[in-house]
């Protein structure tokens, strides 16, 4: 069964980064972002019980606290933005550029 | 891939589970990147969580799917949720790509990523699953998680500790406002009002016996809309008007407007000096 | 020098300088007195104001008395052994160039210093009356003595690396005292036309010097002189046509001469001092000092006599037409050196008379411009002689002593360039062949022009009636003035008769440069043409500037008058032949510059910036279009993964 926990790992991560790339909404991208990191923590999680071994586990619970985190101080940089700009789209903080 | 699967007693049971969930799973994922509104999207992730939830749980990670459920579906998406509150239900985004080429870039890569890894994985020989018995065996999984947190990745447990402080502190500061001036007071607050044009509370919203709405706008006495009686947040979500109020078109809309202020002209003055 | 070299053997001069003793130790004096001097009016500022001018005067009095000193105690010594070598100290010493600062006393480095030390302390002197009402009078001596300190190191250094410092240090010098009021712009340009086309001049000397030092090892004149004889005729050519550029450029001789007309910008002293009597011979005793150098090359001998007797003419003729009373005389010392460096070129029968007329030359012309100047301070700095005229019964010493040194350059018969001139064209007729009696006859024409240039200036300055502007009240000048010029009109009267008669000065400086073969003649056939053009020259400038009123604009004259004028169109032929294509060659570097390598420069970075002007647009400041480029290489790693292990 790894196999197809795998491939379905791998759908869910290229969906998260397609949609990373195709959304405007900071909110919907973090989500995104969010889902990537769970299809890799299900591959995680598939590979643990392959090698029966813990420590894939482990990986995948790092992965969450990472996330949470990034979640955390993400949303409030979406916050300060929209505060500043009036906006949630990615596409009107462009001012770093040429 | 095929070659992967590996056979079990109780393969059955899990195929089941698995491809129902998978289809649940990548048909939500899928919704979420394609739905416009940000509510829709969170609830279609939140659908993803609880899948990988369960698959987490078929896959002998009790405890992971129990943080999945709670983290994630609890707390991660509540948060999402609170914040799409507070940056407004309103903010869908437009169908239009404004990056010229993007969308089709994306899914040419996207595509192409998924290819390669299936090539990859169809390359893969995978062994036997072995399966969590022999680690699970002294007291369980939490038990056999908790042993090699606290010992062999004590080290990045500690450093996990001190990022979520950091990440936590850094959300106060970047959330925090300064107040750049005083608060005002109530008796400020009064005469600014009393200097601004409008002293009078603004216009309450629709007054009709069929349209008793907040969405409604009142009207003046000469028929036009009153804008101001409406709330600009949701004044902005109006998606359409209401016909038997404004007709169907703008020409309608306009003849009802004319014939609206002719009534108003024709008596007009005993009107304006009874109120005299 | 081990080595007896073909000097030595035809009976030449001792090569061998003994050490000095007595007052000759101290030779260092000589240049180190004159140099405090500068070194202390310079250094110390505005305190010496009051009492540096007399400081100046003393200082160059003092070195006058150490080398009347010097030079009475080698009267006292044998002829033999009258070289004295007084050694300082090892100056460079680098690799095989070992260059030691030894002061050379001989008969011909002593002979100017009393010239040196003796008109120059005559010139301070007139200078402390000239220049009292300058308020940079003490400037004015300190650059008179680094003069004369530089000008005495030219002379005494016993080889050419002191000499060139000397010379330098006399450029330098002339530089700082013909732009010394460096509020006019004429000055200043005078005196950079002066430092530049005698950098062209001590260009020649130093790559003299280096050919010098790449052919005999060494740079003092022993070693150098011992040695001539062994180096190949085409090398020793070389060195004596480039230490004749160098004189030439130092002694204003053509085609190197335009620079000295105009450094009578300066003020009169310096001209009289630096620009007549001195620092312009400099030339003349180089080529005497390297007489074993040119004695054994003809060619190189050959061009020195030519370029004297060109310089003489042309001097001469410039002298002419010239209304401007130091520049006339200016013309005049070109001629004169004319005479001297054409004197120095015949070899061994003219270097005495080189260095004689050098000597009463000092005199005279220094008492002439001293007497210019006198006049120009009565006439309220005007040098015009146009507006001067009938000036011997308001000033009569100046007129007096004035008159004695015409007398003497037009070689009035007793006095000194009489002797002395009259020396020099009996030697280039002596010289022989075809060549001879060309430089014999143009310098006898040349001592007809002489005459007549020099009475013309006499006639207008100071006969006739006067001419003066209305404001101009003539006066006779103070003693502090008319005292040196004394002192000068005796030497300019006796000075020729002193060194000539009973070959008093020739056997003096036998030691030096050989004895003459036979003693010099008084009278010879050319004496009497001599004296028959002078007399003609003076005639026509009576009949011309005595007898008709002259003029108080210069009249528009012919163009023979014109050419005259100009320079004989000395300066316009720089310019054309120099100038011109020097600017043109710095415009076409210019452009290569601009267009050439600034064009490979600029090119460059415009492609470079026009690259990355379209390169940076890649930067849209959209995130996800950075976000699609990690993911495409994101696949591209993935890609790569699978290529490596499948």
């Amino acid at each position: 069964m790894t196999g197809h926990y795998l491939v379905l790992s791998a759908i869910l991560f290229t969906i998260g980064g397609i949609g990373v790339l195709i959304r405007r909404n900071a909110i919907v991208v973090f989500m995104c972002v969010e889902l990537m990191l769970n299809a890799t923590n299900l591959a995680f999680v598939s590979f643990a019980r392959m090698h029966g071994s813990l420590d894939g586990q482990i990986i995948a619970f790092f992965v969450m606290v990472v996330a949470a985190a990034e979640v955390v101080v993400g949303l409030a940089i979406i916050m300060t933005i929209f505060r500043s700009r009036k906006s949630s789209s990615v596409d009107d903080a462009n001012l770093l550029k040429y | 891939m095929t070659g992967a699967v590996a056979a079990g007693a109780h393969q059955t049971g899990e195929s089941a589970i698995f491809w129902i969930l998978a289809i649940v799973s990548v048909g939500a994922a899928l919704g979420m990147i394609l739905t416009r509104k940000a509510v829709h999207s969170a609830l279609m992730l939140a659908a993803v969580m609880f899948s990988l939830a369960v698959l987490y749980a078929v896959n002998e990670a009790p405890f992971l799917a129990f943080v999945q459920v709670i983290v994630y579906t609890g707390a991660v998406l509540m948060l999402f949720l609170f914040v799409v509150m507070i940056i407004g239900v309103s903010s869908t985004d437009s169908l239009v790509e404004t990056i010229k080429g993007q969308r089709v870039a994306a899914a040419i890569v996207g595509i192409a990523f998924a290819v390669l890894l299936f090539v990859g994985f169809g390359h893969a020989t995978l062994p036997k699953t072995a399966g969590l018995k022999d680690a699970n065996a002294n007291g369980g999984n939490v038990m056999g998680l908790a042993r090699l947190i606290f010992t062999k990745y004590v080290f990045a447990f500690e450093v996990t500790s001190a990022l979520l402080i950091t990440a936590a502190l850094g959300a106060m500061v970047l959330a925090h406002r300064e107040r750049l001036r005083p608060k005002p007071t109530q008796k400020q607050l009064s005469k600014e009002r009393i200097k601004s044009d409008r002293v009078s509370p603004l216009p309450p919203p629709g007054t009709y016996a069929r349209h008793n709405a907040v969405d409604m706008p009142a009207l003046l006495p000469d028929g036009s809309i009153s804008e101001l009686s409406v709330s600009p947040v949701i004044a902005r979500r109006r998606t359409g008007d209401h016909e038997d109020l404004h007709g169907a078109s703008p020409e309608v809309v306009a003849h009802e407007g004319a014939k609206t202020v002719k009534a108003v002209i024709e008596k007009p003055v005993e009107v304006e000096e009874e109120e005299q | 020098m081990t080595t007896m070299n073909a000097v030595l053997a035809a009976g030449g001069p001792e090569l061998h300088p003994q050490a000095a003793e007595g007052v000759q130790s101290v030779a260092w004096l000589l240049i180190a007195l004159p140099l405090a001097g500068a070194a202390i009016l310079l250094l110390s500022g505005r305190r010496t104001d009051k009492w540096g001018h007399l400081l100046g005067t003393a200082m160059s009095l003092g070195a006058f008395v150490v080398g009347v000193l010097a030079f009475f105690q080698m009267l006292g010594q044998h002829a033999d052994g009258r070289s004295r070598l007084v050694h300082l100290f090892p100056f460079i010493s680098a690799g095989s160039l070992k260059v030691d600062m030894n002061l050379l006393v001989d008969p011909l480095s002593i002979s100017f210093v009393l010239l040196i030390t003796g008109v120059g302390s005559l010139i301070h002197i007139y200078s402390i009356g000239y220049m009292s009402h300058d308020p940079d009078r003490r400037r004015f001596f300190a650059y008179l003595n680094l003069f004369v300190a530089a000008m005495l190191l030219l002379v005494l250094a016993d080889n050419y690396v002191g000499l060139y410092i000397g010379w330098e240090g006399v450029g330098l010098a002339s530089y700082l005292l013909i732009g010394f009021w460096q509020h006019k712009p004429s000055a200043a340009t005078a005196a950079k036309k002066a430092f530049i086309v005698n950098r062209v001049g001590d260009f020649g000397l130093s790559v003299a010097i280096m050919v010098m030092f790449a052919t005999f090892g060494s740079l003092s004149y022993q070693d150098v002189f011992g040695q001539a004889s062994q180096a190949s005729q085409g090398t020793i050519t070389a060195i004596g046509l480039l230490l004749l550029l160098g004189a030439c450029g130092k002694s204003a001789q053509l085609p190197l001469q335009s620079w000295l007309l105009d450094a009578m910008e300066g003020p009169t002293p310096v001209s009289a001092l630096i620009h007549a009597a001195t620092m312009v011979t400099a030339g003349v005793y180089l080529i005497v000092r390297s007489h074993a150098i040119y004695e054994l090359s003809p060619d190189a001998r050959l061009l020195v006599t030519i370029v004297g007797v060109a310089t003489l003419l042309a001097g001469a003729i410039i002298g002419c037409a010239k209304d401007d009373i130091k520049k006339a005389l200016a013309g005049s010392t070109m001629s004169q050196i004319g005479y001297m460096v054409l004197a120095a070129g015949l070899g061994r029968p003219g270097y005495v008379f080189a260095i004689a007329h050098l000597i009463a030359h000092g005199f005279f012309k220094a008492g002439m411009f001293l007497g210019a100047g006198s006049v120009m301070h009565a006439m309220n700095d005007d040098v015009n002689m146009r507006k001067f005229g009938g000036l011997r019964k308001v000033m009569p010493i100046t007129f007096a002593t004035f008159g004695l040194g015409y007398l003497a350059i037009i070689g009035f018969p007793g006095l000194s360039g009489w002797w002395t001139k009259d020396g020099i064209i009996d030697a280039a007729f002596e010289k022989g062949g075809t060549s001879g009696q060309i430089l014999g006859w143009l310098a006898l024409i040349g001592a007809g022009i002489t005459a007549y240039y020099m009475s013309r200036l006499m006639f207008m300055t100071f006969f006739g009636e006067p001419r003066w502007d209305e404001d101009v009240h003539p006066h006779e000048s103070p003693k502090v003035m008319t005292v040196p010029l004394i002192l000068l009109a005796i030497g300019s009267v006796a000075g020729g008769a002193f060194l000539i008669l009973g070959d008093r000065f020739a056997k003096f400086l036998a030691p030096v440069v050989g004895e003459p073969e036979a003693s010099h003649r008084l009278i010879t056939p050319y004496t009497a043409i001599v004296f028959a053009l002078m007399v003609v020259g003076v005639g026509l400038a009576y009949v011309q500037y005595l007898r008709r009123p002259v003029p108080r604009t210069a009249p528009a004259g012919n163009p023979a008058v014109t050419f005259a004028r100009k320079d004989l169109y000395g300066d316009a032929l720089n310019e054309s032949l120099l100038m011109r294509p020097g600017q043109w060659l710095t415009r076409l570097t210019v452009f290569f510059d601009n267009r050439g390598v600034d064009g490979v420069v600029n090119g460059l970075a415009a492609f470079i910036g026009g690259t990355s002007g379209r390169v940076r647009r890649v930067q849209t400041g959209f995130v996800r279009s950075y976000a699609l480029s990690m993911f495409v290489g994101a696949a591209l790693v993935v890609g790569a993964l699978f290529l490596v292990r499948i």
